[in-house]
């Protein structure tokens, strides 16, 4: 997958946790933290719907490079590099 | 071999099968009762709908809410808000004979009531509020800190004091008398922050939804399904033997049939000590009328009543039932849609607290008996603070401890459970944790919420 496919998975599981929230405007370099309002069972939804659609494993350590949209394609590229977009 | 298997198929296990299921787990729920709900279930009597446990959902936020409990949940288990249509309250009343307050979904209508009736404790009122929303949930030291001795520092009106406790403690509290901290504050928050709803079709629309979409992900619930022992070997469960004798195993258990009914199970356990069991049930008056209950002034959702300065939050020392206190519900009186209208009978349900050993040691005909005594004397008692309805009432029912006791399996009949709450919900098997009321939360978000806390810290890690 390619940078910006990666995006469009991780805005569609955010849209599928946060079904009440405007991504249309998300910044791309500020934190989801700052912009969504997401919590940590949230954000464990995120490592989960990687897991359940694309068996990305992301370790515990690795949590912090999910912080913004930015960090988490930078983070994902080399992990989802072999997936192939659906 | 499942991946969970899950003992109870009430709020609780029903959130918690349902984020394991999503998360492509072999899940299965195995409940003892022939129907699902536990204490928050339904049963059809005389051609009628009766709910049990549930007067009020609490914690109600409205739809587009992003903050609180319910949003959390629906955000959890990928339901939208319209999934439990929620109408909120039209308003409650604490009510002893000195004062009364009014609250609604608006924390702003108890705050001018308390302004009203206890003028000199409006800033000590506020000061509470801080220390209620600077509360951290799951913190166990702070939890278990005696609310009585933070209100007294904070109050110096003793009955303001009383009236506080009354709907919190009615509503969520497993201890006699005094309350934990924690548990003051999570109901603090659902009752007087966020509020009451309920949906016009009563606590078996949430339920069916919680089933239907745990079904659609391939979970199985094997309902009339009672087990019988946890296997455990070095501190490992390794099998669920069933009531009928068959063998099953899953890699973890989560049960929320209560934390001293479950290491009760365990084979490598002995008796565990039944003081530690919750003492706290109720008997509930359920009576059908001919006409809705605005029609003879009664507006009221709730009336938490008392009918001394004191309030007695304890079992009762010498009869069947204590009805110096006791919980009003109106499911009449809530705002619902005008495509819903209004709910077909009017219905007034009258809750005391009870003794589950007195009720439990009847005979069957002194039961029936007791039954049609304590109708009339729970509702003679709540007559006095509430619209004498007694001229309506075309049919009844009334459930007891033993009733409780039926749907839940728990100990006692106890309504909250046992006092000591396992925040974490681990046990002493490495592989069996608690969820539902003995992990911390009660009511039905309250439940949903222990559900998915715990199969997401437990059963999603590896």
């Amino acid at each position: 997958m390619a940078p910006e496919e990666i995006r469009t998975v991780i805005i569609d599981i955010l849209g599928d946790i946060a079904p009440d929230e405007d991504l249309s405007s998300l910044d791309d370099a500020v934190p989801f933290r700052d912009q969504l309002e997401l919590d940590s069972m949230d954000f464990l939804d995120i490592v989960m719907e990687l897991r359940k659609r694309y068996r990305v494993q992301v370790p515990e350590e690795d949590y912090p490079a999910l912080n913004s949209m930015a960090s988490t394609v930078e983070y994902l590229t080399p992990k989802m590099a072999d997936v192939v977009a659906t | 071999m499942y991946d969970t298997i899950i003992i109870g198929a009430g709020m609780s296990g029903l959130a918690a099968g349902i984020r394991l299921a999503h998360y492509d787990q072999r899940v299965c729920i195995l409940e003892r009762h022939y129907t699902i709900g536990g204490l928050n279930s339904f049963y059809r009597l005389n051609g009628r709908d009766y709910d049990v446990g549930l007067h009020a959902v609490t914690n109600f936020t409205e739809k587009g809410a992003k903050k609180g409990p319910l949003a959390r949940i629906l955000r959890q288990l990928r339901f939208k808000w319209e999934d439990f249509s929620l109408a909120p309250q039209k308003g409650s009343r604490v009510v002893f004979p000195q004062a009364e307050l009014k609250f609604n979904n608006d924390l702003d209508l108890l705050r001018s009531e308390i302004a009203s009736a206890f003028p000199s404790q409006i800033d000590n009122f506020e000061d509470l509020l801080k220390k209620v929303v600077d509360y951290d949930d799951l913190d166990q030291e702070m939890f278990e800190i005696s609310s009585r001795t933070i209100l007294a520092e904070t109050f110096s009106e003793p009955l303001l004091i009383e009236m506080l406790l009354c709907p919190l403690m009615w509503y969520g509290n497993a201890a006699e008398d005094d309350m934990a901290w924690g548990q003051f504050c999570i109901m603090f928050r659902s009752i007087f922050i966020e509020g009451f709803a309920r949906p016009y079709k009563g606590v078996r629309l949430i339920l069916k939804n919680l089933v239907k979409r745990f079904r659609g992900l391939g979970g199985e619930l094997k309902l009339r399904t009672g087990v019988k022992q946890i296997l455990v070997e070095d501190g490992h469960a390794v099998a669920i033997e069933l009531d009928n004798g068959e063998q099953i195993t899953g890699k973890r258990i989560l049960s929320s049939a209560g934390n001293i009914e479950t290491l009760r199970m365990c084979s490598d356990t002995s008796e565990p000590d039944p003081r530690r069991a919750g003492q706290l049930t109720f008997i509930e008056s359920i009576s059908v009328l001919d006409r809705q209950p605005d029609t003879f002034g009664n507006h009221d959702t709730i009336v938490f009543y008392n009918d001394s300065e004191k309030f007695h939050w304890q079992r009762p020392e010498s009869d069947l039932c204590d009805i110096r206190t006791g919980v009003i519900c109106s499911p009449n009186n809530y705002e619902y849609s005008d495509d819903d209208g209004r709910l077909a009978d009017g219905i007034v349900r009258i809750t005391s607290i009870a003794d589950f050993d007195r009720w439990n040691n009847l005979s069957k005909e002194q039961y029936a008996l007791e039954k049609l005594r304590w109708y009339d004397r729970s509702v003679e008692s709540a007559v006095r603070f509430t619209p004498d309805f007694r001229d309506y009432v075309i049919d009844t029912d009334l459930f007891t401890p033993t009733t409780i006791r039926r749907f839940t399996w728990h100990d006692n009949g106890a309504v909250y459970g046992v006092p000591d709450k396992q925040l974490d919900g681990t046990t002493h098997v490495d592989n069996l944790f608690l969820c539902g009321t003995d992990q911390g939360y009660v009511g039905i978000i309250g439940a949903m919420m222990s559900g998915i806390s715990m199969a997401n810290l437990h059963c999603l890690r590896d």
